[in-house]
């Protein structure tokens, strides 16, 4: 029981790590660029795909769980891991594959944000 | 005035504004975007042991854990709260998925008033949009190469 509690503390603290470091490479290609918030995301999902592709990221994500997998790489892992399973079934599934992997978050996405902007407002920017 | 006393005060002038600039805080930076995306990253291990303890697993976890963190990363945009999370966090706020919801959630609101289809669906996409294209095209490209290896 004890063991079992100190795993999963073990495991919080490696996602913090993981997470959080890569959070620190995107900040310090901010603070040395000038790229914008959206280039960001773009190159580290790029990242996150091709990572998945050569193997490198799956072991990532076996070690941190949701350290790897939250950050937008963790979608581009969701993209190519949605590919290379399609793959084994046919070139078909290849091109279908990514889409569909990412499908919840598109969706979810989309819908929550259209519920949101029928709620909310756009305030005028506090400081 | 001459050209050269006129491009002399031009670096004078920005010798100026740069000493006035507040030097980037690189350390203070690293430190915030380590805590808050850790954080976030935390809290998805969190929601991915719930899941777990209700019986989920494989693609339907880590798709239900995505899907939470999106509703919070839209709501809190809604709420105008993330926007002030991402002035001290950077990039912290910017890299987890919280972030790519945020990305679309904001302009969604923001462009409300140009109309429900050409502003808030059509600006939706802004950012998400090259996401999609770009992580689409890519994961297609690995796919073929997976199918002809």
């Amino acid at each position: 029981m004890a063991a079992e509690i100190l795993d999963i503390l073990f495991m919080y603290i490696k996602a913090f790590a993981v997470g959080g470091a890569i959070c620190v490479i995107a900040q310090i290609i901010i603070n040395f660029t000038d790229l914008t918030s959206g280039k960001i995301l773009v190159y580290f999902m790029l990242a996150g795909v091709v990572l998945t592709a050569i193997g490198v990221y799956q072991p990532l994500v076996d070690f941190a769980g949701a350290g790897a997998t939250v950050p937008i790489s963790g979608f581009g892992y969701l993209l190519a891991n949605g590919a290379i399973k399609g793959a084994e079934k046919g070139i078909f599934y290849a091109v279908t594959g990514p889409l569909t992997a990412a499908s919840a978050g598109v969706s979810a996405a989309v819908v929550f944000s259209f519920i949101m902007s029928l709620l909310f407002h756009s305030k005028t920017k506090r400081n | 005035m001459s050209k050269k006393t006129a491009a002399y005060s031009n670096t004078n002038y920005l010798n100026y504004v740069k000493r006035l600039d507040p030097p980037t805080k690189h350390f203070k930076n690293c430190l915030s975007a380590f805590g808050v995306g850790g954080l976030i990253c935390s809290i998805g291990q969190f929601f991915r042991y719930m899941l777990e303890y209700a019986g989920l697993s494989g693609d339907e976890l880590a798709g239900t854990v995505s899907v939470i963190l999106i509703f919070f990363g839209c709501l809190l945009t809604g709420l105008g709260v993330y926007d002030r999370i991402g002035r001290r966090a950077g990039a912290g706020s910017i890299v987890p998925i919280t972030g790519f919801a945020n990305s679309v959630t904001s302009p969604a609101i923001e462009f409300k008033t140009e109309g429900f289809i050409y502003g808030t669906a059509a600006k939706m996409f802004t950012v998400a949009g090259a996401i999609i294209v770009y992580g689409v095209f890519s994961g297609v490209i690995v796919g073929i190469i997976y199918c002809i290896i």
